[in-house]
């Protein structure tokens, strides 16, 4: 069997009395897109920035693309590519020119027009730094991790703070990344882009691996079951939404009653006569099917975004 | 060495579409240059030379307040994190700013030494080689003096308190703007111990060629070993990264930069022959033909 090609093991790191990470461990197979979700101050980019040799653990080891980040220096750094959590460059600095000058450090180097062009920012390409958009800089920022086309690609948070419309054109921009087979790790919050493009998933809370599998692996592992929210005019007598049938779990989150039911209809019916007893009356109702969101509420006991 | 060169291309570049950088690295400078003229060289020509050596050192010692403010910037707005993915040493950072800085500094340079020969009548050209020797390593030397300020403060607030500090000392005590010969002589024997001294009265001696090739020497051996312990210690604090705070006791190593200065100090007080350097300003404003060597008593 090929030896992973990111390799995290163990890694422990303190920031003075905080914990960034309790002992993550996970590996990536060659070609992989493995994603890293958590909630902000789960340890996410901590973990990538060992494995980028930014940061030195604690305890633990790392190894990417067979080498010690910390210890191989150039070699190692020729080998990945990274967007950082937030990339930043000088206000004057052209973006043909950050493109140039990042390919000229790496002795393999990827065609700069040719970069330009597939990131959409051929018309930019005398602008600078300054007076691009979040989402043009963003692109560069993804423009200039592949400016020595790295084996690795570490993408940490890369749609954060970015609009809809923005996001949806580095998905894009990732799953061409992952359809040439090369191997991405990247951290994020949001459930549908670890959903979307993400091969394997680990959930990263208080800087522990809680959970690693499959987007679908992860579904299933939330027991299948079905997730009711309710919104009531009024709270609920103690523990009734609990005890209704069905019900597997329930937890209420900033006045919304969330509901893991094994039998739906079984549930919304015995809701309904529990809601006339109480003479309370149901405000809205929505139903989902099983998702990385449930897992991740199971798991932890909190949303991602709380 | 490949990467400082890129790394030096793409800051000049950067700075020439700054405009402070012409207002500090040419107009201001320049504005000194007319401004000694008016004061000192108005109807004695002999002593455009003197002004030119006093504006050569200014313009030298102002690499080293530009880069300490550049590097603090760029590591306080990320920038500097995002070159440490590259394969680029902190060596190389921080050389292409030293050499960023000689460039763009020979411009003003050759401007100065032409205006006073062509515009202000300047006697001679002076010590062509010794100047250019002196411009080249005491631009180093502060320039990695700068570096030594950007590695030890943690703020630009930091880095603008402690420039102001030096830089007011280089300014006055090094004979740069005053004329040593005017302080009492405990100041000037302490002005011995200033890397700005070694280059205000290089640069005075060679301009004005009242400099011995042993004095010349001198200046040039201690700007040249202030430079390589300024760069390695500086190399050895420098941080890539906005949070990563300088430790106080590392800030110790900065009395290490002060050490070849305190030698030199010692050494010219005790047997040198840097009086010189006190009178000058003296002899040229009398017209003497020759220089004074009666050492401050």
């Amino acid at each position: 069997m090929p030896e992973p090609i990111i390799q995290a093991d163990n890694l422990f790191k303190n920031y003075g009395a905080v914990e960034a990470l309790r002992g993550v461990s996970f590996a990536v197979e060659e070609g992989e897109v493995f994603g890293l979700l958590g909630p902000n101050g789960a340890g996410k980019t901590t973990a990538v920035e060992i494995l980028e040799g930014m940061r030195i653990p604690d305890h633990g080891s790392a190894r990417v693309c067979g080498l010690d980040p910390q210890r191989s220096g150039e070699r190692f750094k020729d080998n990945i590519g990274a967007v950082l959590q937030s990339t930043s460059l000088p206000d004057k600095l052209r973006v043909k020119e950050a493109l140039e000058l990042f390919a000229q450090f790496y002795p393999r180097r990827a065609d700069t027009a040719e970069l330009l062009r597939r990131f959409q920012l051929d018309e930019k390409r005398n602008a600078f730094y300054s007076q691009l958009s979040g989402g043009q800089k963003q692109r560069l920022a993804l423009a200039m991790a592949l400016v020595n086309d790295p084996k690795v690609v570490f993408l940490d948070e890369p749609t954060a703070g970015l609009d809809p419309q923005v996001r949806r054109e580095i998905y894009d921009i990732i799953e061409e990344l992952r359809r040439s087979k090369r191997t991405l790790l990247l951290t994020t919050h949001y459930i549908e882009e670890a959903e979307r493009l993400c091969d394997r998933v680990a959930i990263v809370d208080h800087g522990r691996v809680i959970a690693m599998g499959t987007p679908r692996e992860l579904k299933h592992a939330s027991a299948g079951t079905t997730r009711i929210e309710v919104r009531l005019a009024r709270p609920p007598a103690d523990g009734a939404l609990a005890r209704l049938e069905g019900v597997t779990g329930c937890r209420e989150f900033d006045g919304v009653y969330v509901l893991h039911s094994a039998r739906a209809p079984q549930t919304i019916v015995a809701l309904v006569k529990q809601l006339e007893a109480e003479n309370n009356e149901l405000q809205s109702l929505e139903m989902f099917s099983p998702s990385l969101e449930d897992a991740f509420i199971e798991l932890t006991g909190r949303r991602l975004r709380e | 060495m490949r990467h400082t060169w890129t790394l030096a291309k793409i800051r000049i570049r950067l700075a020439m579409r700054n405009r402070t950088f012409f207002f500090f690295t040419l107009a201001m400078p320049l504005a000194f240059l007319f401004f000694f003229v008016f004061l000192f060289g108005k109807g004695q020509p002999g002593m455009i030379a003197y002004v030119l050596g006093s504006v050569l050192s200014l313009t030298v010692m102002g690499s080293f307040w530009g880069l300490s403010v550049q590097l603090v910037t760029f590591r306080e707005q990320g920038i500097l994190r995002r070159f440490r993915l590259a394969p680029v040493g902190a060596g190389a950072m921080l050389a292409s700013g030293i050499l960023t800085n000689y460039i763009l500094a020979l411009p003003t340079v050759a401007i100065e030494i032409l205006l006073c020969r062509w515009v202000f009548h300047m006697q001679t050209w002076g010590s062509v080689w010794a100047i250019l020797l002196l411009v080249s390593i005491g631009s180093a030397a502060f320039s990695a003096f700068g570096l030594i300020v950007a590695s030890v403060t943690n703020t630009m607030q930091e880095t603008q308190i402690i420039n102001q500090l030096i830089w007011m000392c280089f300014l006055l005590l090094s004979g740069a703007t005053i004329p040593l010969a005017g302080f009492p002589h405990w100041i000037q024997r302490a002005s011995l111990f200033l890397p700005a001294t070694y280059l205000a009265a290089g640069l005075e001696g060679a301009t004005t060629r009242t400099a011995t090739l042993g004095e010349i020497a001198t200046d040039v051996a201690a700007l040249t070993i202030g430079f390589l312990v300024a760069f390695e210690i500086s190399r050895q604090l420098f941080r890539w990264e906005p949070e990563a705070k300088v430790p106080g006791r590392a800030k110790l190593w900065v009395l290490a930069a002060l050490v070849p200065f305190l030698v030199f100090g010692v050494w010219q007080n005790v047997w040198g022959h840097r009086p010189t350097i006190v009178s000058r300003f003296d002899m040229l404003s009398r017209g003497s033909g020759h220089a004074q060597t009666t050492p401050p008593h």
